[in-house]
């Protein structure tokens, strides 16, 4: 009985489809706003989070910005002693580790994925997808242990020496070596960043549709030129797993710090000479000091590296948008 | 539409603060009304160079009195010492005393010296000796960077015939404030007119060698100058004894050249504990390596010596949330480390408190009070 009514029933919806048509954008359309709104607040709550934080680092910095105002910026003296604070350095030596680091992260990553996503067997190309993320996953001071204790040393024993001979009639590789310094650090910081990059890039390529490249091949494009379509295809992708790199490089402290050989200087004497960041000084001063200009001063570098990340993730925004424009070519609008 | 799915998510977002708020009132007066039963919790926070000393006390302590609960968190001798303005723990921990400025800000602050930090020159220095010796000024010039070579007749006249190579001196100091860096900028300060007009004193100061590269903590300088060659550096005893890498021996006030070790660091806070104020007055001006500077009788002391200290109001029922019970088990807590404590420093590389500041900090405890009585009877 039971069965011949949920037959019936079954029929009559049938019947009257069109009306049930008709019935169901309405039911959607309350679950639809609650999730718009949900989706709405949650978002807002970002911008809530980002703005309250612009806004205590900016109580917190108070002391420092009215007693330098926009000399901090452009001071080049840390002299916590006599109470003396300029930002100029570390925010150079940020910009410029971070943008080594992409420089050599971005074509490695780049590699990586293609090789996991086009050119590798399947069977291994699983078990090296699985080591990328696991190294996506390593803690910073991991990287900065091993840093230490492995990259500086070979660095140091192996790699530059015969660096330094060769193309040391360069300023850029004259100098004494330590072992840790701008270079040191730049490799680190690509190393870390490559992974997360690596692993974003290779889910991207998996993504792009294989008809894409069957078509290209198909019209008698060779596998490179398949490849150069799926990039130009992946490119919005490319860009924020760029970024996403980019803003972890930016906002490293305890990796960097082990290895740059924290020194305070307006430029290095060359890339082996040690240098500051703006994350490294937050991470190597804030914890022990006592003075209340000396912890404003820091807040207030902690202030200038939310605001610079904020220019650098625009700027770099635009600039890999408009290169991989160039280069893609194929797919441009 | 759009205007009005942002406004039900602001709407929503101050339906949840108010949800949050008043959540928050519903719990926290439990969390901070006395306790009726005899439990205590005890907050402390500050310094991470006598954590290791700390942790090990309270996990001793606790243990025979499970009763008691010991938090200590090792923020920053910074940190430490703004909780204690702020009255937002029960004891502080700072490597520093109180200025002169924070005392005033906090009146009726005890300083309680806890235990003693020694500061050791290390080096590295490929087949030459260890144990080369230093004076002050020599040191200073190093790391002043005027003294930029091993070979230079200024390191030479102090080690005579010692093997020193030709090559430039890597200063390695710490990256990080620290009170380490404090005591050793002090020392140099109180030895050297040049340093103390061109750097000064400071947990971190501008470090002027042009062949200089910072560090991150004691472990991150032993590491830097184990692995660079022709380096020199500074850290705490503790970690030159467990590196066993080569130390320098330094030359004190009474003109002869002392190894470091812990019988060498008590022996100095022997000397310099006769000068030492009471438990309630000002430790702005203690400094155990400019008090030394001073003993030519000091034989056999080290010369950069310092204490750690804990830090406590004098009148603990001042403190938020605080009771008897929590107040007993503190001020027990302390007379437990002054006394039985130090037996555990030695085995984790601290120096013991000499027993002169033993009963000073005896005094120290006995003044504390809870509602104006006295804590400790006796």
């Amino acid at each position: 009985m039971v069965a011949d009514v949920a037959g019936q029933t079954k029929t009559t919806h049938l019947f009257y489809q069109p009306l049930l048509i008709k019935r169901r954008p309405r039911a959607l359309m309350t679950g639809d706003k609650i999730f718009k709104v949900f989706t709405t607040s949650v978002a807002l709550i970002v911008v809530l989070v980002v703005g309250l934080m612009a806004y205590y680092l900016y109580l917190g910095s108070r002391p420092s910005i009215e007693r330098f105002g926009a000399g901090f910026i452009v001071g080049t003296k840390w002299d916590p002693v006599k109470g003396v604070f300029g930002a100029l350095p570390v925010i150079l030596g940020t910009l410029t580790t971070s943008a080594m680091a992409l420089l050599i992260a971005l074509p490695l990553s780049l590699g990586v994925a293609l090789a996991l996503s086009e050119y590798m067997p399947k069977r291994f190309s699983n078990v090296f997808s699985f080591l990328v993320e696991l190294l996506a996953a390593v803690p910073s001071v991991v990287y900065g242990l091993w840093g230490l204790y492995v990259l500086m040393p070979f660095l140091r024993e192996v790699v530059y020496p015969p660096i330094r001979s060769s193309l040391g009639f360069l300023p850029l590789f004259s100098g004494p070596i330590y072992g840790g310094g701008v270079l040191t650090a730049s490799l680190l910081l690509a190393i870390m960043i490559t992974p997360i990059m690596s692993a974003i890039m290779r889910d991207l390529f998996a993504l792009t549709p294989s008809t894409l490249k069957e078509a290209a091949i198909a019209l008698g494009a060779i596998k490179w030129e398949a490849v150069k379509l799926m990039i130009s295809y992946a490119r919005s992708g490319i860009i924020a797993a760029t970024i996403l790199g980019l803003g972890r490089a930016i906002g490293e402290a305890m990796a960097v710090t082990m290895v740059i050989g924290n020194k305070f200087q307006l430029l290095p004497s060359s890339l082996f000479d040690a240098w500051y960041t703006m994350a490294a000084i937050l991470a190597n001063e804030f914890i022990e000091s006592i003075d209340e200009l000396h912890i404003s001063a820091l807040i207030n570098v902690g202030l200038l590296l939310l605001v610079i990340n904020l220019i650098v993730l625009i700027c770099a925004r635009l600039i890999v948008w408009h290169y991989l424009k160039v280069v893609g070519g194929i797919m441009r609008e | 539409m759009k205007g009005r799915s942002i406004a039900l998510a602001g709407a929503l977002l101050i339906v949840i603060a108010i949800a949050s708020v008043a959540i928050w009132h519903l719990i926290a007066p439990r969390t901070t009304s006395p306790q009726t039963t005899k439990e205590a919790s005890i907050n402390g926070a500050g310094a991470t160079f006598p954590f290791p000393l700390y942790d090990r006390w309270i996990s001793e302590y606790c243990k025979a009195r499970p009763n008691v609960k010991i938090n200590y968190q090792p923020i920053g001798s910074g940190g430490g010492i703004r909780a204690h303005i702020e009255k937002t723990v029960h004891f502080a921990a700072s490597d520093a005393p109180l200025s002169e400025e924070q005392f005033q800000r906090a009146p009726g602050t005890l300083h309680v010296p806890m235990t003693i930090g020694g500061v050791v020159v290390v080096y590295n220095l490929p087949d030459a000796p260890r144990g080369l010796d230093f004076t002050g000024e020599v040191l200073a010039k190093i790391f002043l960077g005027e003294v930029k070579r091993w070979s230079d007749p200024a390191i030479v006249a102090l080690n005579p015939g010692a093997r020193l190579p030709d090559e430039e001196i890597v200063v390695v100091h710490r990256s990080d404030s620290s009170g380490t860096t404090y005591v050793f900028t002090d020392y140099l300060s109180t030895v050297s007119r040049e340093w103390e007009e061109r750097v000064g004193r400071g947990v971190a100061v501008k470090w002027p060698a042009p062949r200089a590269i910072g560090a991150k903590g004691n472990d991150g300088v032993a590491a830097t100058v184990q692995q660079t060659p022709y380096s020199i550096g500074y850290v705490e005893l503790a970690y030159a004894m467990k590196t066993g890498m080569p130390y320098g021996r330094l030359m004190n006030a009474a003109g002869e050249y002392v190894e470091p070790s812990i019988e060498s660091v008590k022996k100095a806070v022997e000397y310099a504990a006769v000068e030492l104020p009471r438990g309630n007055e000002s430790w702005s001006n203690v400094s155990i390596v400019r008090s030394l500077a001073r003993s030519t009788q000091a034989r056999g002391a080290y010369p950069i010596v310092s204490f750690s200290y804990i830090m406590v109001y004098k009148e603990l029922s001042t403190l938020p949330g605080m009771d008897e019970a929590t107040a007993r088990a503190l001020v027990d807590f302390l007379w437990w480390c002054v006394h039985e404590g130090q037996n555990y420093a030695a085995e984790l590389y601290y120096v013991p408190l000499p027993s002169r500041v033993v009963r000073l900090n005896e005094d120290t405890l006995k003044m504390i009070t809870f509602n104006g009585q006295k804590v400790l009877r006796s």
